[in-house]
């Protein structure tokens, strides 16, 4: 079986570690969904991208709002224009099937060939959304009552979702995906991570960088710490200013790319002089 | 095989279930830990542990589970034969033998189900399984040394025995709660308005009629507002001392109170033992720290419904008496009773959750302050009935 599936190695453009790729390949190979947390920044939304490219596979991309509904995802029978078409006598309104819309979901099960779905930040949703695709999920299929067709998909889509964390989700959910954590990269993996981004810069200059990024990271009163992200911003503003290496550990010039809060700022500034901050809020 | 691992997460407190053992094995069947340790580690943890909070926990199982674990003699047998046999050069002989071996599982995994509903018709029943049904039948398929070990040993409690415990735990409704448990009840904490601004998406079907008379017959769709939920909550909660036992559980109300953004508005003050003229805006309870009470009963409207979160146990004097703060240096000129009379004067809803199971009420310590405040304020326990009960209260008209 093992040599028979695709196995998911990285791509060009993204540093994925062992662990993670075996997460992903576990999750293919069990046909579950891959449940992915990790801090802000980290590259959960990216993984998705990497997978479908890596196994050249099309992408479908479903962004979860605090409105999305689970039937969204799978279809919507626009009612309103079929009213309208009737009143004024245009097209089939017989044709039921022409006002099912599918959703992302829909789209993702009806494909011909094997796709990646990423359902992106599952947790923004209502508390009861994630219960409401457990059966859509475990058994990759939906009934579209209207036309009283039920929708099979040929090929199981990879399924990645990620989560933030801001609500907790339901046991039975959780029981039925795969889960990995992204861990914050060491120094190591993010030299990785930035070479895949902009190939060999200055030597120099990404050091004198990473030490003042980490040094900020582990100041403890920092509310919003920077990460991947916005390191690799930091490095292209620092680039495309022509800052003085040397002064970059000592001054942190554009900290406000790496620093999203004014408070924050403030207290690493402080920080850096003293060696303590007293400021709270 | 290493079920035994399996139980032991369980004892250990992670909520494994049998699904996801399956899945597990299923995993291991198909070769995917590749023969090393460390994969079959990121293998367990990725399928049995859904939450970053719980790998530490699961880390110190598998270290104890494998500890000593370093030559390949220390590992189980079948362990080892899981390891080593990858699906893609296991050969057709031993894949039969698998089969069989999963089937075996299976019928174990049956039996145990079995047990299990049987457990759940006996209250009694801990003794009972584990006694007579126990080691001997469990253990019967033959193929594990160490077996599902029940009662003998005592390096851990029989995990048949704490297996039996756990799947009672999730029926129970009056148990210790999760967020999850209460951000549901406070979902039923609605009342709905559509007078709130929003986006116009719903159908309004009288008014479309009207439009589509108006129209000479031709549709037109007119669309309203949704209506939005209007309620607004002041939380109270007791800190420090008394509440310190019930401070996780605390935290676990107030994150799910946080966390809910159905309400219009949130305000969470805490206070110590009980309401004086401030209000503290943090759990720490330190002087500054603070907003005055006056304030708040000012500012806030008596549309807020507020839920008191408190053992309500303190001595008798700290609710009746002038001065009755027991933080050093405030001297409070009303009593703290005359205090709390005022919020239920202000705020015709209010409740008082008590994390004390309320047949305990009359006979702990504080219960005659706990009585006192009863006659002001309805008083529920803090469990997901209690919660439920106040909630409904609340939404009394």
């Amino acid at each position: 079986m093992a040599n028979l599936m695709s196995t998911f190695k990285g791509s060009g453009s993204y540093v994925a570690s062992k662990e993670l790729m075996n997460a992903v390949n576990v999750s293919i190979a069990l046909a579950k969904p891959l449940l992915i947390k990790g801090e802000p920044g980290t590259g959960k939304t990216m993984l998705a991208e990497s997978i479908a490219v890596s196994l050249n596979k099309r992408l479908i991309s479903w962004s979860i709002k605090s409105t999305t509904k689970a039937q969204e995802g799978l279809y919507v029978y626009d009612t309103v224009q079929r009213l309208y078409d009737s009143q004024f006598g245009e097209g089939d309104v017989g044709n039921i099937k022409k006002y099912i819309k599918l959703g992302k979901l829909g789209e993702a099960f009806t494909a011909d060939e094997q796709t990646v779905l990423l359902i992106d930040e599952i947790d923004k949703a209502d508390l009861e959304f994630p219960n409401d695709l457990l059966w859509e999920l475990d058994r990759m299929e939906f009934y579209i009552s209207e036309t009283k067709e039920t929708v099979k998909t040929k090929s199981r889509p990879i399924v990645i979702i990620t989560s933030n964390a801001e609500k907790e989700l339901p046991d039975a959910f959780l029981r039925r995906c795969i889960f990995h954590y992204i861990e914050f990269p060491d120094l190591k993996r993010m030299e990785e991570i930035v070479k895949v981004h902009y190939g060999d810069i200055d030597r120099r200059l990404l050091d004198q960088a990473m030490e003042a990024f980490y040094s900020i990271r582990a100041m403890k009163d920092i509310q919003k710490k920077p990460s991947t992200s916005e390191l690799l911003d930091w490095l292209k503003a620092l680039m495309l200013a022509g800052v003085d290496v040397d002064r970059i550990v000592s001054e942190i010039p554009l900290a406000g790319v790496l620093l999203k809060k004014n408070q924050d700022i403030d207290v690493m500034y402080e920080v850096k002089e003293k060696g303590y901050s007293l400021r709270r809020w | 095989m290493f079920l035994d691992f399996f139980y032991l997460l369980r004892v250990r407190g992670l909520d494994v279930s049998i699904g996801e053992w399956l899945s597990l094995i299923e995993a291991l069947d198909k070769g995917l830990c590749e023969s090393s340790l460390t994969n079959f580690y990121y293998l367990c943890r990725g399928v049995l542990i859904k939450s970053e909070s719980e790998f530490d926990k699961f880390d110190t199982v598998f270290a104890e589970y494998f500890r000593g674990v370093e030559g390949e003699s220390d590992l189980p047998e079948e362990f080892w034969r899981w390891l080593e046999q990858d699906a893609r050069i296991r050969d057709i002989n031993d894949k039969k033998a698998l089969d069989s071996f999963l089937l075996e599982l299976e019928e174990l995994l049956k039996r145990f189900r079995k047990r299990v509903a049987e457990q759940k018709e006996r209250h009694d029943g801990g003794n009972y399984w584990v006694g007579t049904g126990g080691t001997s039948t469990m253990g019967h398929g033959g193929y594990n040394q160490r077996g599902i070990r029940a009662g003998g040993e005592s390096r851990h409690k029989s995990a048949v025995q704490v297996a039996g415990e756990r799947n009672f735990r999730d029926f129970r409704q009056d148990n210790v709660l999760d967020t999850r448990n209460f951000q549901m009840a406070f979902r039923r904490l609605r009342q709905f308005s559509s007078r709130i601004d929003g986006e116009k998406t719903e159908l309004d079907i009288d008014e479309t009629i009207d439009e589509t008379c108006n129209n000479a017959g031709n549709l037109k769709l007119v669309f309203g507002r949704p209506r939005k939920n209007t309620v607004k909550l002041l939380m109270l909660f007791d800190s420090d001392g008394s509440m310190l036992p019930y401070s996780e559980m605390c935290s676990r109300l107030f994150q799910a109170v946080s966390k809910s953004n159905h309400f219009k508005d949130i305000k969470v003050y805490y206070f110590h033992n009980c309401v004086y003229d401030h209000l503290y805006t943090t759990p720490r309870c330190r002087k500054g720290e603070w907003i005055e009470t006056k304030w708040a009963l000012g500012t806030l409207d008596s549309e807020y419904k507020v839920i008191f979160v408190g053992d309500g146990a303190m001595a008798p004097s700290e609710l009746t008496r002038r001065g009755g703060n027991v933080v050093i240096g405030l001297y409070n000129e009303e009593p703290g009773i005359e205090w709390l009379a005022k919020f239920k004067k202000r705020y015709k809803k209010a409740i008082w959750l008590n994390p004390i199971r309320e047949r305990d009420w009359e006979y702990m310590y504080g219960s005659h302050t706990v009585s006192q405040i009863k006659e002001i304020f309805p008083m529920f326990e803090l469990t997901i009935d209690g919660l439920e009960k106040g909630i409904k209260k609340l939404l009394v008209k």
